[in-house]
């Protein structure tokens, strides 16, 4: 209202009464342009690294995907398929060839007949470690119990087989390929934690036999490389203890990696442990909470979460090191891929890349989930920490 | 708490005791109802599982001609893969009754290891590999060639010795590992590769042009491979000696996979030895008198595994040479039954 009472202002020339037209901003200043100029070429250092990474992705790529995709060879009988000929001159990886011994890669030598017993392996730890990742799944107690009480027995009976049910037994010489990997991995990371956790608190208790005992257990287990482990648990140890008594080869084995996975597991616990400041523990006594309530209600939670990048590069590593338990002559997955890269019905000379390459792939695939989810769950622990 | 331990010690001392010592593996076996047999896990033609899991090779036949001749069973086998390292301890702690893992017979191995070779099922030795286009036939013409070899083993040594005792200039080019070996001869790095021959046939067709290699008439080393057992059990040993020589003999007869039943009414005496049809040989092994017709019935003879394992009717197309039986210019001569 009081505008239309006051009087127009007096036009003058030089004053303007619009605004004017909006100019973009420069191509550099918005858009991809100046993303790339932001992150690609802030400076001519960075520039040339970035003209640097281009011509090795430029030099990697193309002939990769060339072997792997282009020039590959999707499906035939026996090597004739992957040799070189008149209408295909340069021949990629023989990916027929992986198909042929694709089944071997995941069950190795088990009965044909008792695969299906593998299969209801993979439902069931599927479902279990489902269960157990799932932050937000219902009945989450109930889950721990299946996976951690009711898995491993199901496991034993299935794959080793029950005669009364019907289940005829499957030495462990039988097994191999895909989901030998898993158990053992999934041995490894199962039993590395809390034993870890229980070698972590050892070592810093203040009673001194059991600070010894874990002291001398950590750094002699650390002290030795996986590979002598596994020689001894596999070779040694029968030659001490009577044939009855001695466990099978991959018990042997898992009980090798259980153990040298726990060592390291433990300093890494111990780390997160350390980072805890003293306050949280006077304030938990000043509250009243014991020993053991301190630790599950107040420091362990606070301790794993800041390991938790550690504690998954660990099981990473883990994962990656089952591979070792080739040289107690057991088929892993890798071993599988290793074996059947020799058979002559398929020997070419691109056989062994498309063997190493698929196992790469797996590996890859394999452990970059873990590392996504543990990124996630880092997030979410950060986000509640801000909350 | 004392009582358990003592308990526990206990029952741990009476399984000790009750572990026979080294003899009687025969009895062993037949209580367990199969028989633990070291194999190697990835040799192509010797031992190795196909796709379907299923074991194949000239060593792992002989496991199952061992078990057929126990338990007329060619399936009541264990294979055990082994690696060159943890074969020895396998068999001296027990955990297998037979080492048939392409192993070679040498006199320190019957000596330290507390073991005896119990027969040789594969004459192997060293030989080279080279280009037809070298247009080399022997091997003493590789003066100043240059050899892919690989490090450390004695294939390497064998090689310079080769070479010094013939007066010929050589270069090695040498590797870690086979592998790298092989792709260095196939890129030309080296005029020849040199392994065992029987390595040398199965990595053949992993090379670019396979078809024009050859391999050179000369083996420079003896490598005879064959089963081993423990020292201390001799009939556990005669078993494992004769169930090979009755494979070898069976081809010698010409009693095939095909032929045993009609051959088993063959009035030819050796036939009726070796088929048990006359005396008792197979009842003084501890086993049964048609203990050769099953394993020949089941597995097959000699030269029948062979060619199915490693022979034309396998993919690794290894000639007899040195295998074919000594009425063929070979050296597999098994003594008589009888």
């Amino acid at each position: 209202m009081a505008q239309e009472t006051r009087p127009k202002p007096v036009s003058i020339a030089y004053v303007r009464t619009a605004p004017p037209a909006q100019v973009a901003p420069p191509m550099t200043a918005h858009g991809p342009l100046r993303w790339i100029k932001e992150n690609l070429f802030s400076s001519w250092f960075n520039g040339l690294l970035t003209l640097l990474v281009i011509a090795l992705l430029l030099w990697i790529v193309p002939p990769l995907l060339r072997f792997l995709v282009i020039d590959a060879v999707w499906s035939g009988a026996d090597r004739t398929a992957c040799l070189p000929s008149q209408e295909h001159p340069e021949v990629g990886a023989c990916w027929a060839f992986v198909r042929e011994w694709f089944s071997f890669f995941i069950y190795g030598p088990y009965p044909v007949d008792e695969r299906w017993r593998v299969d209801l392996f993979f439902v069931l730890l599927a479902f279990g470690t489902g269960w157990m990742l799932w932050l937000n799944a219902p009945r989450r107690d109930l889950g721990a119990l299946f996976f951690f009480v009711a898995l491993p027995i199901l496991t034993v009976l299935l794959l080793r087989g029950f005669p009364l049910l019907g289940l005829p037994i499957v030495d462990t010489t039988k097994w191999g390929g895909l989901f030998v990997t898993l158990i053992v991995a999934a041995v490894g990371i199962v039993v590395s934690l809390p034993i870890g956790v229980l070698l972590a608190l050892g070592r810093r208790s203040d009673m001194p036999a059991v600070k010894l005992v874990s002291t001398l257990f950590i750094e002699f287990v650390r002290g030795v490389p996986l590979i002598t482990v596994l020689f001894m648990a596999s070779v040694m140890l029968p030659l001490f203890v009577p044939p009855a008594l001695s466990p099978d080869k991959l018990v042997r084995a898992l009980i090798g990696i259980a153990l040298f996975s726990s060592a390291y597991m433990a300093e890494v616990v111990r780390a997160g442990l350390q980072s805890i400041p003293k306050g949280q523990y006077e304030a938990a006594q000043a509250l009243g909470l014991g020993y053991w309530r301190t630790l599950a209600l107040v420091v362990l939670p606070q301790a794993l979460t800041v390991t938790i990048p550690n504690i998954v590069n660990s099981f990473i590593a883990l994962f990656k090191d089952t591979t070792l338990v080739f040289i107690v002559g057991i088929f892993d997955f890798l071993r599988t891929i290793e074996i059947a890269r020799i058979d002559p019905r398929w020997a070419t000379p691109v056989t062994s890349f498309t063997g190493y390459a698929f196992a790469a792939l797996f590996y890859f695939v394999a452990c970059h989930l873990m590392s996504r989810y543990a990124r996630g769950i880092e997030r979410r622990r950060s986000a509640a920490e801000r909350r | 708490m004392k009582r358990v331990v003592i308990a526990l010690a206990m029952a741990g001392a009476a399984t000790i005791l009750a572990t026979p010592a080294a003899a009687a593996t025969l009895d062993d076996v037949k209580a367990r109802g199969v028989l633990n047999c070291g194999v190697n896990g990835q040799l192509p033609g010797f031992g190795m599982p196909n796709p379907q899991g299923v074991w194949t090779g000239l060593d792992v036949d002989l496991c199952r001609a061992i078990a057929t001749a126990i338990f007329d069973d060619p399936t009541k086998v264990k294979f055990v893969p082994l690696t060159a390292k943890d074969r020895f301890t396998a068999l001296q702690s027990g955990d297998i009754d037979v080492l048939i893992r392409n192993t070679t017979w040498t006199l320190s191995r019957d000596t330290q290891l507390g073991l005896n070779a119990a027969g040789v099922n594969y004459y192997d030795g060293q030989g080279f590999l080279v280009p037809k286009s070298l247009k080399v036939n022997s091997a003493l013409e590789l003066n100043d060639a240059a050899v892919c070899v690989q490090q450390g083993t004695t294939t390497e040594l064998n090689l310079t010795d080769y070479f010094r005792t013939n007066k010929m200039r050589l270069k090695t080019v040498t590797f870690a590992t086979l592998d790298e070996a092989l792709k260095a001869y196939d890129t030309g790095r080296c005029d020849a590769f040199t392994a065992d021959a029987s390595a040398l046939y199965s990595v053949r067709p992993r090379l670019s042009k396979p078809d024009e290699q050859v391999v050179l008439p000369e083996i420079i080393s003896k490598e005879p491979l064959g089963p081993y057992v423990r020292q201390g059990d001799d009939q556990w040993f005669n078993i494992v000696r004769w169930v090979l020589f009755a494979m070898l003999n069976a081809e010698e007869l010409n009693v095939t996979q095909a032929n045993v039943d009609e051959q088993a009414k063959s009035q030819n005496p050796e036939v009726k030895r070796l088929l048990g049809t006359e005396g008792n040989f197979g009842e003084q092994l501890g086993l049964t008198k048609d203990w050769a017709n099953r394993i020949i019935k089941q597995v097959g003879n000699y030269g029948e595994v062979f060619e199915r394992n490693l022979g034309e009717g396998s993919p690794l197309k290894i000639a007899r040479g040195l295998n074919s039986l000594w009425t063929k210019g070979g050296l597999q001569y098994a003594p008589p039954i009888r």
